[in-house]
C-alpha cells in the first residue's frame, strides 16, 4: 500500500492549482451571478491539457492517470465547482466511452479534438421520465439503411449548450428494456438535434446545463457507439467513471469551503478574541478536516482501481457518496462559521454550498450509489 | 544546427511563505516549499517563446543546487524546455555570487564542449533569496559576451543575429541593440510566465546532473571557502513609519502646518 503521490500527480497539483487560483478563482463569484460559462476558462484549460488528462499520447490525450485527473477537478472545484463540472462531464462522460466504446475510426475521428478541448463533450442518458430508472428511455433510434433517425428528448445535460459532441442513448428495440438500449455519437449541427431550454439552477450557475432535442435526426450509421443493445452498460460504465469526477468536484467544493473559513476563523474576533480560538469551533473544524481527508482516500483509491483495471464501481459509489455527503455538510458549517456573513454572495460560502447540492443528485442519487454499495455486499 | 538557448534558473524558497526569525535574523526555511526563482520564469518564458516562434530552437535549463534542485528542472521541461542540467557537488556548496557564477561558467563550458556553440543565455534578474543580481551579469563577463541586465520587452530579428531589447532603468528605459551571443537578465515586466502542461509533466524528460568533475571547474574559485563574500549579519529592516500629508487650503496654509509640526518636534 502507498499513500503517496507520484512526482508526476504532485505536479499536476502544484500546476492545476496555481491555473485556479489565477485564471479561475477571479471569475467564480461573477459567472455564478450572471450564469455565464466560461469559454475563456474552457480555452485555456485546452491549452494545458486540462480537458485530457487520463487518455494516451496516442489519440492526443496528457498522458496522465485517474489520480491526477480526480487532482485537477478537485484543484479546479476548489475555486469554481462549475468550471469543475464543465471538465468532469467533458472528460468522463464524453471522451471516455469513445475512447473505451469506440472503433479505431470513432477514436481517430474524435478524440483528438475532443482531448485538445478544440470540441468540448456531452452526455445524453436522463430524460423526463427516466432518472435513476435508465431503462424509461423514451428517445428511439430507428436503423434506415445507412443512417439512424432519432427522435425524442433528453434532459438536464451538462455542458449542453456548449459542447460540440454528445454521446447519447437512445431505445434501438423497447422490447428488450436494458438491452434494447445503443449508445450514439451526435455531433452539433446534425440535422434534426438542436439545444432546448436551458435550466435555472440552485448551483454550478456557470455550468451549461439544457435539454437535448431530436426530431427526425439523422445521423450516419458509422455513430452507433459500441454495440447494438450495449448501451446500458457503455451508459452505467460511463457513469461508474463519472462519479470519481464528480466525487473530486465534491471534495474540490469541501476544501475550498474549509480553506476560506479557516482564513476567516483566524481573521473574525468575537468576545476578544479569534473564532479560531474557541475550542468548540476547533472540534467542528476537526470533523470537517477528517471527513475531508477520507473523502480524499475513498476517491484516489477508486481512481487508483481504475487505472489499475480493477473492478471499481462500487469503489466509485462510495467515494461519490461520501464525497458529495460531506462536501454538502462541510458548506453548511462553514456557512454556519462564517455566521450572518456566510449567507451572502461577499463570502464564496454561499456559492459552495448552493453547488455542493447538486453532487449528492447528479450522475446517481445519493440512494442509487447506496443501492450500488449494497449490491455488491448482499448481492443482487 | 540548432539555436540554442541556455536558461540560468534557480530554485529558492518561496518568499510568500517564508519568515524570518527575529532573534537571529535568518531564514526559517524548515517546511517551506522551493519554488522556481521569479525571475527565472520570465527567463524561462522568454526562451520558450523563441522556441514557439522557430522550429529550431533548443532551450536548456542549468540549474546549481542540491540534488531536490531536480525538481526546478522537472518543472522547466514540462513547461516547455528540452533538457535539463543540474550542477551538483559538495565542493560547489556555500559559494557567493563569485564562486557560483564560476561554477555556471564552468557548466557552461561544459555544455559547449557537448553541443557546440549557444545563441543566447537569459538569467532572470535576481534571486529572491539573496536578491544580488550579480550572478547574470559576472557569468557574462566571465564567458567574455555581451550583456544586458533588467530586460522588460525583447525582440528577435528573423535572422536571429541580433536582439532588440528594453532596458528597465530607476527613472527611464534603454533600447538596445545587441549582437548574439549575449547574456540577458530578465524581469517580470518582460513576460507572463505559463504553466505547466499535463502533457508536459508526464512526457520523457531529457535531465542530467554533473558534479564538480564533470564541468571541470578549478576547485579554489568555487565553494564556500573560495568566496569572497562573508556576510557579516542579517537584519530585518525596521518598517518605515507611514508618511504624513501636511493639510493645509493654500500653499501657505500648508506650509505654515508644517513648520508646526517641525517645531513640535523641535526639529527648527
Amino acid at each position: 500500500m502507498n499513500f503517496s503521490l507520484t512526482k508526476e500527480q504532485e505536479f499536476v497539483r502544484k500546476m492545476v492549482r496555481d491555473f485556479a487560483e489565477t485564471e479561475v478563482e477571479p471569475l467564480a463569484a461573477d459567472i455564478d451571478l450572471e450564469h455565464r460559462f466560461p469559454e475563456e476558462t474552457v480555452e485555456k484549460m485546452a491549452k494545458y491539457g486540462l480537458l485530457g488528462v487520463p487518455f494516451p499520447t496516442e489519440y492526443g490525450g496528457a498522458g496522465g492517470d485517474h489520480i491526477s485527473y480526480a487532482i485537477t477537478v478537485e484543484e479546479l472545484s476548489k475555486k469554481c465547482a462549475s468550471t469543475g463540472v464543465i471538465c468532469s462531464a467533458h472528460t468522463s462522460l464524453c471522451c471516455w466511452p469513445i475512447f473505451n466504446y469506440g472503433t479505431e475510426e470513432q477514436k481517430r475521428k474524435y478524440l483528438p479534438d475532443l482531448l485538445a478541448g478544440k470540441t468540448l463533450g456531452a452526455f445524453g442518458l436522463t430524460e423526463p421520465n427516466a432518472g435513476t430508472d435508465a431503462s424509461g428511455q423514451q428517445t428511439r433510434a430507428v436503423d434506415d439503411g445507412d443512417s439512424w433517425i432519432l427522435d425524442g428528448a433528453k434532459v438536464f445535460i451538462t455542458n449542453g449548450g456548449f459542447a460540440d459532441v454528445f454521446v447519447v442513448m437512445a431505445m434501438t428495440d423497447k422490447s428488450k428494456g436494458n438491452r434494447g438500449i445503443s449508445a450514439f455519437i451526435v455531433e452539433k449541427g446534425d440535422a434534426g438535434f438542436s439545444i432546448g431550454k436551458t435550466e435555472d439552477k440552485m448551483g454550478i450557475c456557470a455550468s451549461s446545463t439544457t435539454e437535448l432535442i431530436f426530431q427526425n435526426c439523422r445521423i450516419p450509421k458509422d455513430r452507433l457507439l459500441g454495440e447494438i443493445g450495449q448501451g446500458f452498460k457503455v451508459a452505467m460504465s460511463t457513469l461508474d467513471g463519472g462519479r470519481i469526477g464528480i466525487a473530486s468536484q465534491a471534495l474540490g467544493i469541501a476544501q475550498g469551503a474549509l480553506d476560506v473559513t479557516v482564513e476567516y476563523m483566524k481573521a473574525r474576533k468575537q468576545f476578544g478574541k479569534s473564532l479560531s480560538q474557541f475550542q468548540a469551533l476547533q472540534f467542528t473544524v476537526a470533523d470537517l478536516e477528517t471527513q475531508i481527508q477520507a473523502s480524499r482516500l475513498l476517491i484516489y483509491r477508486a481512481a487508483d482501481m481504475k487505472d489499475k483495471h480493477l473492478a471499481y464501481g462500487p469503489a466509485a459509489a462510495m467515494a461519490k457518496l461520501f464525497a458529495a455527503e460531506t462536501a454538502m455538510h462541510v458548506t453548511t458549517k462553514c456557512v454556519q462559521l462564517h455566521g450572518g456573513y456566510g449567507y451572502t454572495k461577499d463570502y464564496p460560502v454561499e456559492r459552495m454550498m448552493r453547488d455542493a447540492k447538486i453532487t449528492e443528485i447528479y450522475e446517481g442519487t445519493s440512494e442509487v450509489q447506496r443501492m450500488v454499495i449494497a449490491a455488491s455486499v448482499l448481492g443482487k | 544546427m540548432a539555436f540554442n538557448i541556455i536558461v540560468c534558473a534557480k530554485q529558492v524558497p518561496d518568499t510568500n511563505v517564508i519568515k524570518i526569525n527575529p532573534k537571529t535574523g535568518t531564514l526559517i526555511r524548515d517546511g517551506v516549499p522551493s519554488i522556481l526563482n521569479n525571475d527565472d520564469a520570465n527567463a524561462l518564458e522568454q526562451a520558450l517563446q523563441i522556441k514557439d516562434k522557430f522550429d529550431d530552437v533548443k532551450v536548456t535549463v542549468i540549474t546549481m543546487g542540491p540534488p531536490q534542485a531536480n525538481d526546478l528542472l522537472f518543472e522547466c521541461i514540462a513547461k516547455g524546455a528540452d533538457e535539463g542540467i543540474l550542477v551538483s557537488d559538495r565542493a560547489v556548496g556555500g559559494s557567493d555570487t563569485w564562486a557560483t557564477s564560476n561554477t555556471l561558467e564552468a557548466a557552461i563550458r561544459r555544455w559547449v564542449k557537448d553541443n557546440g556553440d549557444y545563441n543566447l543565455i537569459f538569467t532572470g534578474r535576481q534571486a529572491i533569496d539573496g536578491d544580488t543580481a550579480q550572478v547574470g551579469p559576472q557569468l557574462a563577463e566571465k564567458l567574455g559576451i555581451p550583456q544586458v541586465s533588467y530586460v522588460e520587452e525583447f525582440e528577435i530579428d528573423e535572422d536571429r543575429k541580433t536582439v532588440t531589447v528594453k532596458r528597465q532603468l530607476e527613472d527611464g528605459y534603454e533600447l538596445i541593440e545587441v549582437a548574439l551571443p549575449c547574456l540577458l537578465t530578465t524581469i517580470k515586466e518582460l513576460n507572463t510566465p505559463r504553466y505547466m502542461t499535463v502533457a508536459g509533466i508526464y512526457g520523457n524528460k531529457e535531465m542530467k546532473t554533473w558534479n564538480a568533475k564533470d564541468i571541470e571547474v578549478d576547485l579554489t574559485k568555487v565553494g564556500l571557502e573560495a568566496s569572497p563574500t562573508n556576510v557579516f549579519r542579517s537584519f530585518t529592516p525596521a518598517p518605515k513609519q507611514p508618511g504624513v500629508k501636511i493639510e493645509g487650503d493654500t500653499e501657505n496654509a500648508q506650509a505654515k502646518n508644517l513648520l508646526i509640526k517641525l517645531k513640535g518636534k523641535h526639529v527648527i
